[in-house]
């Protein structure tokens, strides 16, 4: 495989507190890649880093060869690398179907003076026709009316990762999709992201729920007070030492 | 069937309003249908989420452009309207570089700053601006004649006429830019900007976008009031003017393309005809400050909501969008 997406040496400061310590790992593509670690070891900072909401202090976020840190968040989306967000970050007074147009903004440019000639029909329904598309694939088909804010919790989950989807990413950025889903819930996100591996969508996601990890990941990077400390696949991390020490203390603290 | 009648029926309303005002509540005709395009194209700046209060200014910026061209370079006063609303849109442009550095109420205070400081400028500078007294003897629009109809443009029936045709032309671009996926965007920058960056948009440059736009139109709106007064001057665009724009978009309400009208047209209606008939000439910014509280402390949103409660389910978002998309 080659190098897709490659971190290298990403460090970030925050005054004094150093949240990410030259981490190094590589994602491959087609591959879905968990960042696991406790609580505080850096793993949004460095999604954060990625996705262009932060420019790291030192290092570099390699694209196909390309330097995009330092990016601002539009540039680094319009090279195909989507981020979803913690909690149901949503347009909440848009309704579900509009909240999936934003999302089509990349590939259905907005021209202004089309828009008031209305040279623009073409556009409008293409992007219409992929925002329900989208919208199908997470099952929230039958919801195009309702206001997002009015959704249940899994819902706007979904439609979160339908408004990234709905750009024809090359790669997502998953901020704990997982976050207060039911396991049956979690059970149907877990086949949606095989079927997005399947379509040839990279995904990197950070995650707290080890067996839907263990369940998805091809590779498992994991952190620990923002170091780089194991990767693998989900059988070697789960048997990792320095993983289960980070998790669960050192053995002699074991009682 | 029922869409075009109203519309008909409307135009022809419109068209035989003024023929049953006094002379003065005409002339209040015509700057009541140049704050219409004032006050929409202010809502279009506020989708975003940003509110100004350098609005006025640039309104101001149209009329002494349009005045300069028309007097100085002897371009035809129509064109020069034009040419009034884009000086505006530039000049947005230009100032869009320091003020969106700036978000919420740092860019109220920023855009109340940078408007000052062109008031000032045209004080100050006696040429080409006049300083304090401004310019005075622009030129009319010309008098035409439409063969069923002609135009004299000291009657203020003529110039309601060519305002009102400009101002809904303007309309209805603005309303085709909301309805459209810019005015999507718009909504998105303003609800949720970090999600609307992760999607691709460039935050910075659709701000600038409204802003121009919004800009635009007032200049087009300043423009027409300054061929029709004949005069511009430093004080006719000051913060007491922008008071009345923010007040009828507050008690309008901004959730809608039509809450700002209403805003403007009922106070104006009351400000205008009401009080003055009832002899409350002093006490009239006293009404209307009261009116301003309490709209906000018992209708926060807006005349608009009133509408939206009496009238049938229809006024929900999402449909309408869809039949214009």
């Amino acid at each position: 495989m080659t190098d897709f997406l490659e971190m290298r040496d990403l460090t970030m400061r925050f005054g004094g507190l150093v949240a990410v310590d030259t981490l190094s790992f590589k994602v491959a593509h087609g591959s879905i890649h968990g960042l696991i670690g406790p609580n505080g070891a850096g793993k949004t900072t460095t999604f954060n880093m990625i996705s262009g909401f932060y420019t790291p202090t030192a290092g570099q976020v390699l694209l196909r060869g390309e330097d995009i840190s330092g990016l601002k968040m539009h540039e680094v989306a319009r090279r195909g690398v989507v981020r979803t967000f913690q909690h149901s970050t949503l347009f909440a007074e848009l309704t579900v179907l509009e909240n999936a147009l934003v999302g089509t903004h990349m590939p259905f440019r907005p021209n202004i003076f089309a828009a008031i000639v209305g040279w623009d029909r073409e556009d409008r329904r293409g992007a219409e026709a992929r925002a329900r598309e989208a919208l199908d694939f997470f099952g929230l088909g039958d919801l195009v009316e309702e206001r997002a804010g009015d959704l249940s919790h899994g819902h706007q989950r979904a439609l979160g990762m339908a408004v990234a989807y709905a750009s024809h990413p090359d790669v997502m950025l998953l901020d704990e999709p997982f976050t207060g889903m039911n396991p049956e819930e979690t059970r149907q996100m877990m086949d949606l992201m095989r079927r997005l591996k399947a379509d040839g969508i990279t995904i990197l996601l950070v995650e707290h729920d080890m067996q839907a990890i263990m369940g998805l990941c091809d590779t498992i990077t994991c952190m620990s007070f923002g170091k780089f400390l194991a990767e693998g696949g989900p059988a070697e991390i789960r048997h990792h030492p320095a993983v289960i020490e980070a998790y669960l203390g050192g053995a002699r603290h074991v009682a | 069937m029922l869409k075009p009648l109203i519309f008909v029926l409307a135009a022809v309303a419109l068209i035989a309003l003024p023929h049953g005002l006094s002379f003065s509540q005409q002339e209040i005709l015509v700057f009541l249908v140049i704050n219409i395009l004032l006050v929409t194209s202010y809502r279009l700046l506020t989708l975003t989420g940003e509110w100004s209060l350098g609005h006025v200014v640039i309104m101001g910026v149209g009329a002494y452009a349009s005045a300069l061209v028309s007097k100085e370079l002897g371009v035809n006063v129509p064109v020069s309207i034009l040419l009034g609303g884009i000086t505006s849109a530039l000049l947005a442009v230009l100032l869009s570089f320091p003020l969106f550095r700036m978000k919420g109420f740092y860019f109220l205070i920023g855009s109340f700053a940078a408007g000052e400081i062109i008031r000032l400028i045209w004080k100050r500078f006696r040429e080409p601006f006049g300083g304090v007294r401004g310019i005075s003897g622009i030129d009319p629009m010309p008098d035409f004649s439409l063969g069923f109809y002609s135009f004299d443009f000291f009657e203020p029936v003529s110039y309601y006429y060519f305002a009102g045709f400009v101002v809904m032309i303007c309309l209805w671009v603005l309303w085709r830019i909301e309805k459209s996926p810019v005015g999507l965007t718009f909504h998105a920058v303003h609800w949720q900007d970090k999600l609307a960056q992760a999607s691709g948009v460039n935050l910075r440059a659709y701000r600038t976008l409204a802003f121009a736009i919004a800009s635009g139109f007032a200049g087009i709106a300043g423009a027409l009031q300054g061929h029709y007064v004949g005069t511009v001057n430093p004080n006719s665009f000051d913060i007491e003017v922008m008071v009345f724009v923010l007040t009828w978009a507050i008690v309008g309400g901004t959730a809608t393309f039509y809450g700002p009208i209403l805003g403007c047209v009922l106070l104006t209606i009351l400000n205008e005809i009401v009080l003055r008939e009832l002899g409350f000439e002093q006490a009239r910014p006293l009404i209307y400050g009261a009116i301003m509280i309490l709209s906000i402390l018992f209708l926060p949103n807006g005349l608009e909501s009133i509408v939206q409660k009496v009238l049938p389910r229809k006024a929900a978002p999402s449909p309408e969008r869809k039949a214009a998309a």
